[in-house]
């Protein structure tokens, strides 16, 4: 193998038969082998930890959500349509159907985009899109058409992503922007012929909405207990706290599960990779916005139900914890997820057009995080200059 | 003595072979080289030509910014090579040494009554100046200044550094008479760092004419650079000098005995070392005077002057720098490793991430190669960098200032305060790969140019 590779390297280097190739070249070849670069300036030895590898321990991370999902998709495709019979394998079968294409479609389109933007850069492939490829699916219907999600993908790694230079230079998280631009874009085509949250709230009570044949999708977002957010909503749909721990209920693929996704966080947690500060802060202001919410009669839910509905848990874990569109600074990281979750829950609490306030809080509070760090690193400098000056 | 100030951040990277603490042997120099590029931003005037005879202490190279700052001959011989690089850089001075060691006698008087200017004079004329570092920035030291304070560390936690309490065993008096002089080139005096370990059976605590300071902690801990940040942060139009217990030890056998000596007991240490140990050496040696300390057939050794973190590869045919007691052998990682990231347990690689388990074995030491482990990449991770700093410092955006060549923005996130070496973990965790150290250097050559 590796005398293979070493044969057909030459023919990929610069002026060889495919030197174009280059970084398609090198991203194969690094993905099999760590490479056998020796550091040049600076320190001698270096830490054996690289970005493959944080990214590939926050793909792992993602797997109980995701194999929890796959079989969500079947299980309330089941309840949807009364198979009462369907046994687990029916039901993972069912949602594999559904789950691979999303994911051969964001990995195709994500990652041709990552390869050829590097090769034109003349850059050796990130591994970023691992993540994001992987984060996709699990925020999207598992009904949504897949040239929409195409499109969406697209979308994300271009203009989120590579017009400011690639992973660690984006502002917005390139897996939310996915979602945005579905949010956005295709409301109509995600929510079925009528507004979508009535004929999500349909689809609750009745169970029957797909089978009427609207197209109104078994898994999405808007179809959460987070579109009847309210005592008497939630019995009527038949759900429980318990349901929305366990994670079996509809939503989009991966985020239903608070026990698969805590799974994932206690994964991250374990090895540093995601901050404990903004999970831990993200929590807290969600709490605090629930709690401040149900004292003020906004809605009869204590605020602890905001943290297991819809995609607060998920958002928080694995994506406001992304560590390049998060605040950068210790102190910011505090800031930035209390506000992520604060955000979050007031736009679920106080506008009832957007229900699922986790990816526009995530991605204004992107978009906000280097002014947090402007001030919190204007605050050490200043500090700093009073502290030398007493001194 | 000043309370201790415990240092909650850093890494003390686990690299195996630690120099035994015996002289194994002692080496009688053959060629010996000085190097110019030891000092920064130093533009050299040669003084030798190739076949001249010099005697230790002799003027071999000049500052041609300050003309009477010298840089002599560490042993007497003839000059054989002036080794000049790319656009004619001069690199290096070599000198054949003569079997029986020649000095230049220096006029000393008595050490205790010097006057300031007697004893800068003195160092400039016998090559000594140049121990003397000024920061901000790192350079040679302007003799026309006064500096606030002068700063010395008295123990190293660089990897497998020099044990100082070994080293500097012999030299306790020699480094009292440095002392002395130096103290009065300065009103702050001379600040010691003691680690806080064995701060009062040190043999540096029984120095006088000083002021204490304790420090613990991981490297960098006894970083000079670090101490001063706790001591007394330099700011902007501060100027102080940084010395290192080796070269006190030089000046004070200047002033006690008028020579230009510059033997000093030199640790081999690195896993590629076979029985790690110290030598007795001059600044300069070669490493094929250390061959029984290796076994290079497969040339697959890299041969470091200083430490894993901020030594210089100088080859198999290199030489000691000005500033050195250290070796480094280490082995070339230049191997291919298969699913290397992708495999859950790597057992022989050392990872501060716990994205590894090395963090669960913490007393095993590692024989670590020079592979980057990775490919560079742009600044993903933002947390692990504060933690093996333990300075009130933003390593990420002084750095990204440096890129930028902004200037104000350098100064505002402390470029006055750091030199490489206080960053060089930061660069050993970077999982993006990013070169911090030469980043700085270009930043710092920045400054210099810009605020000259």
């Amino acid at each position: 193998m590796r005398k293979f590779i070493d044969k057909i390297k030459p023919a990929f280097e610069k002026g060889g038969k495919f030197g174009c190739l280059h970084s398609t070249f090198d991203a194969f070849e690094s993905f099999l082998y760590v490479p056998d670069t020796v550091t040049r300036r600076g320190s001698h030895v270096r830490d054996c930890v690289d970005l493959k590898r944080i990214m590939i321990i926050m793909v792992v991370a993602l797997v109980p959500a995701m194999l929890f999902g796959i079989w969500n998709t079947g299980y309330q495709h089941s309840l949807a349509f009364g198979l009462t019979d369907w046994g687990f394998w029916n039901m993972v079968g069912y949602g594999l159907v559904k789950v691979i294409p999303l994911y051969l479609v964001s990995y195709i389109v994500g990652l041709a985009i990552e390869f050829i933007s590097a090769q034109i850069r003349g850059h050796e492939v990130n591994e970023g899109y691992l993540v994001s490829g992987m984060i996709i699916p699990l925020i999207v219907p598992a009904d949504v058409p897949l040239w929409m999600l195409a499109i969406a993908v697209a979308f994300a790694v271009i203009l989120g992503k590579e017009v400011f230079g690639g992973t660690g230079m984006n502002i917005w998280n390139p897996a939310l922007l996915a979602r945005a631009f579905l949010f956005f874009s295709y409301p109509s085509m995600m929510s079925g012929d009528t507004i979508w949250t009535a004929g999500v709230t349909r689809y609750l009570a009745e169970g029957k909405a797909y089978a009427s044949g609207n197209g109104l999708v078994d898994a999405f977002s808007g179809a959460t207990p987070l579109a009847h957010p309210s005592q008497a909503g939630l019995e009527a749909a038949g759900t429980d706290l318990w349901d929305m721990i366990l994670g079996v209920i509809p939503g989009c693929v991966g985020e239903t599960s608070v026990i698969a996704i805590l799974i994932g966080a206690v994964i991250l947690l374990w090895t540093g990779i995601a901050s404990w500060k903004i999970m831990l802060s993200s929590v807290v202001g969600g709490l605090a916005m629930g709690y401040l919410g149900y004292s003020l009669g906004v809605t009869d839910l204590p605020g602890y139900y905001q943290i297991v509905m819809g995609g607060f848990l998920f958002g928080t874990v694995f994506m406001a914890t992304d560590p390049v569109t998060s605040a950068q600074t210790e102190t910011g990281k505090w800031i930035y997820g209390f506000l992520v979750g604060a955000l979050a829950v007031t736009v679920r609490l106080f506008n009832p057009g957007y229900p699922e306030g986790m990816m526009l809080a995530i991605l204004l509070m992107n978009t906000f995080a280097p002014l947090i760090d402007h001030y919190v690193v204007d605050a050490s400098i200043s500090r700093r200059a009073k502290k030398i000056k007493t001194a | 003595m000043s309370n201790n100030i415990d240092l909650k951040k850093g890494l003390n990277i686990p690299i195996s072979g630690v120099a035994d603490r015996k002289t194994r042997k002692v080496i009688v120099p053959d060629v010996v080289a000085v190097k110019p590029v030891d000092f920064r931003g130093l533009k050299p005037r040669l003084l030798v030509r190739e076949g001249d005879k010099v005697l230790a202490g002799s003027p071999v190279l000049a500052d041609k910014e300050s003309p009477d700052i010298l840089f002599t001959s560490p042993v007497s011989g003839t000059v054989t090579e002036v080794v000049r690089g790319e656009k004619r850089k001069l690199l290096e001075v070599r000198i054949k040494a003569d079997e029986k060691q020649e000095y230049l006698e220096f006029e000393t008087g008595d050490a205790k009554n010097l006057k300031a200017d007697q004893i800068r004079s003195l160092l400039m004329k016998s090559g000594l100046w140049p121990s003397l570092i000024q920061r901000p920035y790192g350079i040679l030291a302007d003799p026309q200044a006064k500096p606030k304070a002068i700063f010395v560390s008295a123990f190293s936690t660089a990897p497998l550094a020099a044990d100082t309490e070994y080293a500097f065993r012999d030299e306790m008096g020699n480094i009292q008479t440095a002392v002395n002089a130096l103290s009065k080139l300065t009103d702050g005096g001379v600040h010691i760092s003691l680690n806080a370990e064995n701060s009062n059976g040190s043999l540096f605590h029984k120095l006088e004419n000083v002021i204490f300071h304790t420090f613990s902690g991981k490297h960098p801990a006894g970083n000079v650079g670090v101490q001063i940040h706790h001591i007394s942060p330099i700011v902007k139009g501060d100027t102080v000098w940084t010395v290192s217990p080796l070269m006190l030890a030089a000046i004070g056998r200047l002033l006690n005995t008028g020579k230009y000596d510059m033997s000093r007991l030199i640790a081999v240490t690195g896993p590629k070392a076979k029985e790690p140990a110290y030598v007795k050496g001059i600044c300069g040696m070669s490493m094929k005077d250390l061959a029984d300390f290796y076994d290079n057939s497969a040339s697959d050794i890299r041969f470091i002057s200083g430490d894993v973190l901020t030594g210089t590869n100088i080859g198999p045919d290199g030489f000691l720098g000005f500033f050195g007691n250290q070796v480094t052998l280490i082995k070339e990682g230049n191997e291919h490793e298969l699913f290397g990231w992708a495999k859950p347990f790597r057992t022989k690689l050392f990872s501060t991430s716990h994205t590894y388990f090395s963090w669960l074995t913490p007393n095993r030491k590692y024989d670590m190669d020079t592979n980057l482990h990775g490919g560079p990449r742009a600044f993903v991770m933002s947390d692990v960098y504060s933690k093996v700093l333990p300075m009130d410092i933003y390593p990420v955006y002084l750095i990204k200032a440096c890129l930028a060549g902004d200037l104000d923005k350098m100064e505002q996130f402390g470029i006055y305060e750091v030199l490489e070496e206080d960053l060089a973990l930061c660069e050993y965790v970077c999982p993006s790969k990013i070169e911090f150290q030469s980043i700085l250097s270009d930043g710092i050559a920045l400054m210099m140019k810009e605020m000259a």
